[in-house]
């Protein structure tokens, strides 16, 4: 169980990982790692620097100190569609789909990675053009069918129901078939049954498409339900890193999340 | 009074008097004796007396629905059909009275009054409760001596006790006469003619809403018909005159004007095939709807064939005057086509696209003009240069975005408007006056010659045209349906997400501009050879601001809207030219209309199917 099925590889490490806003440093000195395979959670009370860590690590900001590797590659430097291409894909906390497009469409334009064809194949209709097109439809389908939002294909993103929302950002990240995906706040918003669906569906991300899962989630019982990695920020440092077991009777962890006087009464009992 | 309280009938006074209030503007700035020199129907109703009388039928028709539907009696509905046609006769006649030498000193009284009656009403609304009676002294004092010195001044000002018309000037007997059914000399007759006819329009509007649906349909339909070719009658008459005998051109027409026999048997005929259409048309398009793969083929082949026969017999169909006007929105749906791969596509709000209009035009004349500022005398023909135009709007869009990809929303915006700024000061430059002929512009440019024969009449260009507005419209399909255009409409949708995705965003946006621009050239080069000679003042952001709105009117992102929005706002301003200066008035109510009413556009963007085609029928409840 400890750090996942492929055993000890770490798949995304950093060293030193820094990252200041005008003086605010919001990821200070960040050593970090997740274990290839795993469905590994970052958690913290708000404004502990999760979110601007899955910004870093995707390209959305550069950090400006320590390193980023991911799978044996440096990400330092590098813009946010070549990590996509390199094989990590990430969703929104706030979900950000292509509303005016159709749900197939935000799919197909996740694949970008995978995709050759050209303009001008596609104005003069190349073979090869219309081959990967329609193979783009198909697998486009698939994953349709994949994130349960079979036959809502040609709807627009924008008139889709939350939870479908959510699935079909999921599903968008995942056309580019990445190794590592980042979530963040997948259950955000949801309903206790929409929250265990959502959950077993994260599970399956791991065990069927054998993809390394890293989220974000305020949802303890989710949290401690799937993790198999945990990893504790506040205030941008990491106080505790380790199996779920560990971290509930972590004091720091308590005192982060509770206050001190929540440890004290916790460490009496 | 609980009647006038009520929120129906305010709602239906107030629309009354604003119709009321549209009349009398439209009378005050000359455009109803304008519109009167046109006639529907010849020696029976003008444009300008049709717009008195549609009006009050029109608002008394939606006042009866506002009524029954807030559940009201039906006489209810029809009472406020009557109150409202009375409303909007009431500025224009009280303008009338304050008009005539016998009841000028209504004006005078009433300006004189209006003090004492605004600051009664203001003081006894503000502090009519209170106990304090210095209070509404005051009020009334300081709004009664306020308004006095506004009024007293502005009367001495524009001298209104005088002569009306020196403030109006269009206040003058053309509008008289209109306005009082040609009643000048008896004034009181000509009101109750006029309070008369639009009364009862109003109430006919409103006896008009219980008409059955069908019937009402057909009425509709025919009267629609026929006010449009009444109206349109010197286009209509046009296009009759190139497939019709002059005889029988003569027993529908007179001058420009259709006859009343003809008007007549128009109006029956259209009412009839309204009747009809209402009556079975809901069979025929679900027959349409269950028709097989095959059948559905079939039609779809035969309308096809019908509609491309159509478009390659145009010019015959309808002669030189609209030809050319079809060659001018040719040229706009070529442009409206290009600006849409950047605008509708990828989301750049590009306001400078007559930046490659200008060079399509430029490159053409410069090469190809056998006068004096033409490079080579006529060894280049229109067809090698057509594709140089493209390449260098294609390049002239290339270098113009690289400096602009960093740029989003409303800075992109500004930052190309100065870009067609630039064009349009280079092209009168002295700097540029050796090559392009700086205001005086490029003259003797040659025609097109199609196998020996000069293509120099517009039905004759007109299949230049349409042939390049096909073939964009073809690269503007497939492009819309690919990988290409996928990466266009995720960048329009969230550009940061777009970048996530992998795509390269700089890339994509510089092959959008790039792309845009091409069909800009060829409209320019088009247009050049047309026009025989090129001038700076041709390409203003005016051309700009047109192929935006085109885009915007018709639907953005739909390639058919933009068809109709070039058609609806290229085509109509040049048919209503005998409307002269109110037409960029009814162009501007249009746009501002459009804009409120459907701001989608009038062929909204159709979402392209994907999974459909597969055979996957969309779950039952998941329209969304």
């Amino acid at each position: 169980m400890e750090a996942g099925k492929k055993g000890l590889k770490k798949i995304l490490v950093s060293n030193g990982m820094t990252k200041r806003f005008s003086g605010l440093v919001a990821v200070d000195n960040l050593d970090f790692y997740i274990p290839e395979g795993a469905i590994a959670s970052i958690i913290g009370p708000n404004g502990a620097g999760k979110t601007t860590f899955f910004n870093c690590v995707t390209g959305f900001y550069q950090i400006d100190d320590g390193e980023l590797m991911f799978d044996g590659t440096r990400l330092n430097g590098k813009t946010p569609d070549q990590i996509t291409r390199s094989g990590i894909a990430r969703t929104f906390q706030n979900i950000r789909l292509f509303n005016n497009m159709s749900a197939i469409e935000n799919i197909m334009v996740g694949q970008e990675p995978h995709l050759k064809s050209t303009w001008l194949g596609s104005i003069l209709g190349l073979p090869s053009t219309r081959r990967e097109d329609e193979e783009s439809e198909d697998r486009g389908r698939e994953l349709l069918q994949f994130v349960g939002l079979e036959g809502k294909g040609d709807m627009l993103s924008k008139n889709l129901s939350y939870g479908d929302q959510r699935r079909l950002e999921i599903g968008r990240a995942l056309a580019s078939r990445p190794k590592l995906i980042l979530l963040d706040e997948p259950t955000a918003g949801m309903n206790p049954r929409e929250t265990i669906e959502t959950t077993d569906f994260i599970r399956r991300l791991r065990d069927e498409l054998d993809i390394t899962v890293v989220l974000i989630e305020h949802d303890m019982r989710v949290v401690m339900d799937i993790s198999e990695h945990i990893t504790v920020l506040d205030y941008g440092r990491k106080i505790a890193e380790g199996l779920p077991e560990d971290i509930q009777r972590n004091p720091d962890v308590i005192e982060a999340y509770l206050g001190s006087g929540a440890a004290a009464a916790q460490a009496a009992i | 009074m609980d009647l006038i309280r009520s929120q129906t009938w305010r709602a239906n006074l107030t629309l009354g008097l604003l119709a009321g209030a549209l009349i009398l503007y439209c009378g005050a700035i000359g455009m109803i004796a304008a519109f009167d020199e046109r006639e529907v129907v010849n020696d029976f109703i003008s444009v300008g007396r049709l717009v008195l009388l549609a009006t009050p039928f029109i608002v008394g028709y939606m006042a009866a629905n506002r009524v029954k539907s807030a559940g009201g009696e039906t006489i209810t509905a029809l009472v406020s059909g009557i109150v409202t046609g009375v409303l909007i006769a009431l500025p224009s006649i009280i303008l009338l009275l304050f008009n005539s030498d016998e009841f000028r000193f209504l004006l005078d009284w009433s300006l004189r009054l209006t003090p004492f009656v605004a600051a009664t009403v203001v003081a006894w609304r503000m502090h009519g409760d209170s106990a304090d009676t210095r209070l509404l002294v005051g009020t009334w004092l300081l709004v009664a001596v306020l308004l006095g010195i506004v009024l007293g001044s502005l009367a001495l000002i524009f001298d209104v006790k005088g002569e009306l018309r020196s403030v109006l000037v269009n206040i003058n007997r053309d509008w008289v006469d209109v306005i009082t059914f040609d009643n000048r000399g008896d004034l009181l007759m000509g009101i109750v003619t006029y309070g008369g006819m639009s009364l009862g329009s109003g109430l006919a509007g409103s006896i008009f809403y219980f008409f059955p649906r069908t019937p009402r349909r057909a009425l509709t339909y025919g009267l629609g018909v026929t006010i449009v070719v009444g109206a349109f009658g010197e286009t209509v008459r046009l296009v009759l005159q190139e497939n019709l005998e002059r005889d029988t051109l003569n027993t529908l027409f007179r001058r420009d004007t259709l006859r009343q026999s003809a008007a007549l048997a128009l109006f029956i005929i259209s009412t009839v095939v309204g009747f009809l259409w209402a009556m079975y048309g809901q069979q025929v398009r679900k027959s349409v709807h269950n028709m097989d793969g095959s059948q559905r083929r079939t039609t779809r082949l035969i309308s096809t064939l019908i509609f491309v026969a159509i478009l390659l017999m145009l010019p015959w169909l309808i002669g030189r005057t609209l030809s050319d006007v079809a060659v001018t929105i040719g040229l706009f749906v070529l442009m409206g086509l290009g600006l849409n791969i950047a605008i509708g596509l990828a989301g750049l709000l590009d306001l400078g696209y007559v930046t490659n209009y200008a060079v399509g035009a430029y490159i053409l004349a410069v090469l190809t003009s056998i006068g004096p500022l033409g490079l080579f005398k006529g060894t280049f023909t229109f067809w090698m240069v057509i594709p140089l135009a493209l390449l260098a709007a294609m390049f002239a869009g290339f270098m113009f975005a690289v400096p602009v990809l960093r740029m989003r929303g409303d800075y992109l915006a500004i930052a190309t408007l100065g870009f067609g700024e630039i064009i349009g000061k280079l092209a009168i430059s002295d700097w540029l006056k050796p090559i392009i002929g700086g205001a005086q512009g490029v003259q003797a440019i040659q025609k097109p010659v199609f196998f020996g024969a000069e293509l120099r009449n517009p039905e004759q260009l007109y299949y230049i045209v349409l042939v390049a507005c096909l073939v964009t419209l073809f690269v503007s399909i497939r492009l819309n349906n690919s990988r290409t255009g996928r990466q266009w409409m995720a960048i329009r949708e969230d550009e940061d997400v777009a970048t996530a995705m992998g795509i390269d965003t700089a890339r994509a946006k510089l092959l959008a501009f790039t792309l845009s621009a091409a069909t800009g050239g060829v409209a320019g080069a088009i247009f050049a050879a047309k026009v025989g000679s090129v001038f700076p003042n041709s390409f203003t952001v005016f051309i700009s601001i047109n192929v935006l709105s085109l885009i915007i009117v018709g639907g953005i992102a739909s390639n058919p809207g933009i068809v109709v929005g070039a058609i609806v706002l290229i085509g109509l301003p040049e048919l209503l030219r005998e409307f002269s200066d109110f037409r960029f008035l009814l162009y501007g109510a249009l746009l501002i209309g459009m804009m409120i009413n459907r701001p989608q556009g009038l062929i909204p963007s159709q979402i392209a199917t994907h999974e459909i085609r597969s055979g996957v029928q969309a779950k039952a409840g998941a329209g969304g």
